[in-house]
């Protein structure tokens, strides 16, 4: 909303200077978003009178004037097309300075010979006087501003036009649909400066005609008031007079006609949107109701719309005429033609209009209205003003208003207790204090003990509560003068559970083995998604409205995100990266009934990571050797270790997109999948415009927060025995077995086992391997013998032997 | 004797010659070993007159100590020698680099929520996390914005299916954790939210922290207390903040938070745009119509409950200029945080 700070000091006489009116209403929550004066700052501009126009003796597009100032005649050189004998336009006389640029030198006025002739002064259009509007500032004037015929020649402009005004923008709340008007802003500014407010007088108009125009409501709660009324032999090419254009300017809107002048005028002012149709193009009569299968309309725009049920129309008996409180039909317009008007001036509930417009892509100063509640109480008003302007502009003959109403509202009431107010606000407002701001607000009070009936004006749509008015309260008295406390309660521990690993532990462990940590969009590029997609991350969830093509899907896994922090990088010669993320994936559900469906949703927490490039930074004394799989897989392995459980772990190899097959393993939890880790496939880096081989993890969150909480048991005083085994097996056998099948072998005093070597070679033979173990056992009360330990290892050959035919090494 | 005497000087300029153990072994052997030259003198006393004896004997034992204690000394010269050559070829350039691994980092987002994290924690506040694709009901309807609520037009909605949306903010974690719960509250939710739009001040997705606080007792005044407190921990500084009535519709009163400019102190400066203020936060008391959805009885129940941006405190903590820089994950503007 934006208004005219002189057009409020007519409905309220305030002391407030604009910055200190502009202070106040941002901190009583009618936040300023913006403000600027209605013209540049100059003087010696005034009303001034053309008596002579001759042609320029050396330029087609000049003239000679002559002007007359009211005190001298002077001539002037003007390049205005328009420029005639008589007309009275505004004269920036020698001397005048002109800020035209804030900050910036003004722009003065000099005696001055223009191609030979001279020139002692200027004739204006509006753009160099900066009388623009608000919403259109860059608008360049046609040609000069013609002033009124009986503008008094030699009057200061500044003074004709009152020019000392400010257009102030308001960034209104939609709960403040009581405002996008003058006489509600001067409500809520008379409360702030503790004065009433004195609106102007509306008389109502007598019709001077029996006209009228049938007019019913069929959807009675859609539209609870319907007026209308004929006026008749209307001249729409009489001017809109200059002091309702520069009100229309002055709060962004531009002249067009005087039925569109007088329609904005009201809405401007009152806040009622009105609409005008030609009389002569409605048939039969107005009926008020919602669409039907199949109806359309074109609206004034010249789109056409196919209507949905739940929009509400007016009608007449050929079908729909307008899109209610949101934009008329192009067919019943008010063109340049039209004598006969019909008005409508209507309370439509904001239930039937809130989301239409949005809906067909539209908006509108009704619809923004309308959505926001209208006063209903204030149609008969409206009209009359209305009709009054009209009249008298335009001139015409009106007829009898015709209303139709349907479920009025109820008038609420709420009850407030003074008591709510210290609970709310942690201090008492006095009780004088409390009643003054209610009143000036505009709600109807009765007060009797600790309690005061509250009845809600018809333009409060967002009062129904006792908190409601609590906040009308705290917001005019003050949240700067409401006290703080220091106390929030009782103190309360936090729960720290210690069997579990945070989030934040891993993440940190990932750093200090140089991981950097991204964060990506949820939504990626759909081929992104079926390049790297697989069982893992399913088929990905669309979004119905994407901020654009390659932000369409919902990610099913964070490789995409990675992948593509990667190709950033890379496109920027970093060759060398180690990414993570955690975040959630977006697994989509199975077919299910309706909404049911979605809230199946599976959107599980995942943590993934990223390595590329050497194994180590470079560095003078560091070798160049690339990354490979067991960089990747080590770096799983210290975040598996940090629950303290790695024996519940187990890596098998897999298949499974996008990670190459062989180099690809699976991560099992008892069973469970946790994750996968590996390289990318070849194929797809290629696609990707990949250089180097690239290394991928990707693992549910959950079972790495769980720990195991530390159980300690005594050390034993005896020994430690070592022994060392090389075995030749097939290639193809997996380490993994080759553990397992010793684990299980050497007794229940192994105190570690681990591959210290693995050797291919001439030596072993083709398609095998040497795998060397070294083994330690201890016991708690004893040292192991030779012979014990002798038995063991024998056990465990022959099991190697049994289960994977191997062959001790020598 | 003579003949000693001249024997030790031959043995001590040998010593002070010799250039390595070895040799001084060698010349050890030689004077004092079984068959040594001055053992050998020890050896033939016999053939001395008797009288003569003690006298010789004790030169030549003297010549030996003398002589041993020359081979000692020397020998620790040569040790003492060695190790130096040994420790001189041993030097290194100790200002060349080390050896490790990269540095690594966390992202100034996670920084930031991990630092309002601890600030809350440290109050008593615990943290709750929730589901980022919503159902209507939990992102709106509970939150007191009904179907063509026109403050659904203020978040614009991403949607899965007609039901169905991307979350517009944390607040629906709130809910779940009312709904599942039992009052007293106090709890804070961090984690991602969209909005549908994207430009030089917008990302479709952003970070959020939403605290609520539900008690029997808890008033405006606690709101400004718990807000201000944390502002002004959360900056390390005494920002001025002032509270402007705003409008949501799960809160009643509700309030936009300012602190002082952080750049210029309130002065005004292109940062605040001239107003001298930041918005930093927005944040309410409860609206009743919330915690009856969500079975908190709000006739003995009142609460606040506050939200921010965890991108905008980042640019302001860090001085980042553009929103966009967070989700491109340049590696030269993330390791700008480490």
């Amino acid at each position: 909303m934006i208004f005219s700070e002189q057009w409020i000091r007519e409905w309220v006489a305030h002391d407030l200077a604009p910055s200190e009116l502009m202070e106040r209403l941002t901190m009583a929550g009618l936040e300023v978003d913006a403000h600027q004066a209605v013209a540049y700052d100059f003087d010696n501009v005034v009303v001034a009178e053309v008596t002579q126009v001759a042609a320029h003796p050396d330029a087609d597009k000049l003239s000679v004037c002559t002007v007359s100032d009211g005190e001298t005649t002077v001539q002037v050189v003007c390049g205005a097309p328009d420029v005639r004998v008589g007309m009275k336009a505004p004269l920036a006389k020698v001397g005048a300075q002109i800020h035209d640029k804030p900050g910036k030198k003004p722009f003065v006025i000099k005696q001055a010979k223009l191609r030979g002739v001279e020139s002692a002064g200027m004739l204006c259009a509006t753009d160099e006087l900066g009388l623009l509007t608000a919403r259109a500032p860059k608008e360049k004037a046609p040609g000069l501003m013609e002033l009124p015929a009986d503008a008094p020649v030699g009057e200061n402009l500044r003074d004709y036009l009152r020019l000392n005004d400010t257009s102030i923008e308001l960034d209104l709340t939609p709960n403040r649909g009581d405002c996008l008007g003058i006489a509600g802003l001067a409500r809520e500014i008379g409360v702030l400066a503790r004065q009433d407010v004195k609106p102007p007088a509306m008389p109502a108009v007598k019709p001077v005609i029996d006209d009228t125009f049938p007019v019913s409501i069929t959807a009675a709660d859609g539209c609870p008031r319907y007026l209308g009324r004929v006026v008749r032999r209307i001249n729409l090419n009489a001017a809109t007079p200059l002091w309702m254009q520069e009100k229309l300017r002055r709060c962004g809107l531009r002249s067009i006609d005087p039925v569109v002048d007088v329609t904005n005028y009201v809405l401007l002012e009152l806040g009622q949107p009105l609409h005008a149709f030609d009389l002569n193009k409605l048939k039969g009569g107005i009926d008020v109701r919602l669409a039907r299968a199949g109806e359309k309309l074109t609206l004034l725009d010249e789109k056409e719309v196919d209507l949905t049920p739940d929009t509400l129309l007016i009608t007449d008996e050929t079908g729909p005429v307008a899109m209610a409180g949101i934009m008329g039909g192009l067919g019943t317009a008010v063109d340049k033609t039209t004598r006969d008007v019909f008005l409508e001036c209507a309370f439509f509930s904001p239930l039937a209009i809130a989301g239409r417009a949005r809906a067909y892509g539209l908006h509108t100063d009704a619809s923004h209205r309308y959505e926001r509640g209208v006063d209903h109480g204030i149609q008969h008003r409206a009209m009359e003003r209305a009709t009054a302007l009209l009249l008298e502009i335009a001139g015409g003959e009106s007829g009898p208003v015709t209303e139709a109403t349907g479920t009025i509202p109820a008038r609420r009431e709420v009850v407030l207790r003074t008591g709510s107010i210290r609970r709310l606000l942690g201090i008492d407002i006095p009780i004088y204090d409390v009643l003054e701001i209610l009143e000036r607000l505009g709600f109807a009070l009765s007060h009797s003990g600790g309690e005061i009936r509250v009845g809600v004006p018809p333009f409060r749509f967002d009062v129904s509560l006792e908190a409601d008015l609590i906040e009308e309260l705290a917001r005019i008295y003050g949240y700067n003068k409401l006290p703080k406390s220091g106390g929030l309660g009782e103190q309360a521990l936090t729960a720290q559970p210690e069997a579990v690993v945070p989030l934040n532990q891993l993440r940190q462990h990932l750093v200090a083995l140089g991981y950097q940590e991204v964060i990506t969009y949820s939504f990626i590029e759909p081929t992104l998604a079926a390049k790297l997609g697989s069982e893992h991350s399913g088929e990905p969830i669309t979004l119905q409205n994407p901020i654009s093509a390659d932000m369409a899907v919902m990610r099913g896994s964070l490789l995409p995100g990675l992948i593509s922090a990667l190709k950033h990088n890379a496109n920027r010669q970093q060759t060398r990266l180690r990414l993570f993320e955690s975040g959630l994936v977006f697994l989509k559900p199975g077919e299910g009934e309706g909404a049911d469906q979605w809230a199946r949703t599976q959107q599980p927490a995942r943590i993934a990571g990223l390595i590329c490039g050497r194994k180590n930074p470079e560095n003078w004394n560091q070798n160049k050797q690339l990354v490979d799989f067991y960089d990747v897989k080590g770096d799983v392995e210290a975040l598996l270790a940090l629950g303290g459980e790695t024996a519940a772990y187990r890596f098998e190899p897999a298949e499974s997109a996008p990670y190459q097959t062989g180099q690809c393993a699976r991560v099992t939890r008892e069973g469970e999948t946790v994750g996968y880790l590996g390289a990318l496939h070849p194929a797809t880096r290629r696609e990707l415009e990949l250089d180097s081989p690239v290394f991928l993890f990707e693992l549910a969150l959950e079972p790495l927060t769980r720990r195991r909480l530390p159980r300690s048991h005594e050390l034993s005083r005896y020994p430690e025995v070592g022994r060392d085994l090389a075995v030749v097996v097939e290639n193809a056998v997996p380490a993994t077995d080759i553990l397992a099948a010793v684990r299980e072998n050497a007794g229940e005093h192994l105190n570690s086992l681990r591959i210290f070597d693995v050797y291919q070679g001439d030596a072993v033979g083709k398609n095998k391997k040497s795998v060397a173990l070294g083994l330690t056992w201890q016991h708690p009360s004893r040292t192991l013998s030779d012979e014990e330990i002798n038995s063991i290892i024998l056990k465990c050959v022959n099991a190697l032997e049994q289960q994977f035919n191997a062959v001790l090494r020598s | 004797m003579a003949d000693s005497d001249s024997l030790l000087q031959q043995a001590l300029a040998a010593i002070s010659e010799s250039g390595d153990e070895k040799s001084l072994e060698g010349l050890r052997v030689q004077y004092l070993g079984k068959k040594g030259r001055l053992t050998a003198e020890l050896k033939n006393l016999g053939q001395l007159p008797a009288e003569e004896r003690p006298a010789a004997g004790e030169q030549i034992n003297l010549a030996k100590r003398q002589v041993q204690q020359a081979l000692e000394a020397r020998k620790s010269e040569l040790v003492r020698d060695s190790l130096s050559r040994q420790l001189a070829g041993e030097a290194l350039d100790v200002t060349l680099p080390g050896r490790r691994q990269s540095q690594g980092g966390l992202h100034p987002v996670t920084v930031t929520i991990d630092r309002i994290r601890r600030l809350f924690e440290g109050a008593g506040y615990s943290v709750a996390e929730g589901p980022e694709i919503e159902d209507d009901y939990h992102n709106f309807e509970a939150l007191n914005i009904p179907e063509h609520h026109p403050a659904r037009a203020m978040h614009d909605t991403f949607y899965v299916s007609p039901g169905t949306v991307l979350r517009t903010h944390t607040s629906p974690v709130q809910v779940r954790v009312m709904e599942n719960g039992k009052p007293p509250f106090r709890m804070i939710c961090p984690g991602r939210v969209y909005r549908c739009d994207s430009d030089v001040t917008h990302t479709p997705m952003f970070h959020q922290v939403e605290g609520l606080l539900i008690d029997e007792q808890a008033s405006f005044a606690d709101l400004k207390g718990t807000v201000e407190d944390f502002l002004r921990a959360f900056f390390e500084r005494d920002l001025a903040v002032r509270f402007r009535p705003s409008y949501f519709p799960f809160t009643e009163p509700s309030a936009e938070v300012d602190v002082a400019c952080v750049s210029c102190g309130g002065k005004g400066c292109r940062i605040c745009g001239q107003s001298g203020w930041l918005e930093v936060m927005g944040c309410g008391m409860v609206h009743p119509h919330v915690l009856e959805l969500s079975k908190v009885d709000p006739q003995r129940y009142t609460g606040f409950a506050f939200g921010m941006g965890v991108e905008r405190l980042a640019m302001l903590r860090y001085n980042v200029s553009d929103l966009r820089t967070f989700f491109e994950n340049d590696l030269r503007f993330l390791s700008q945080f480490h």
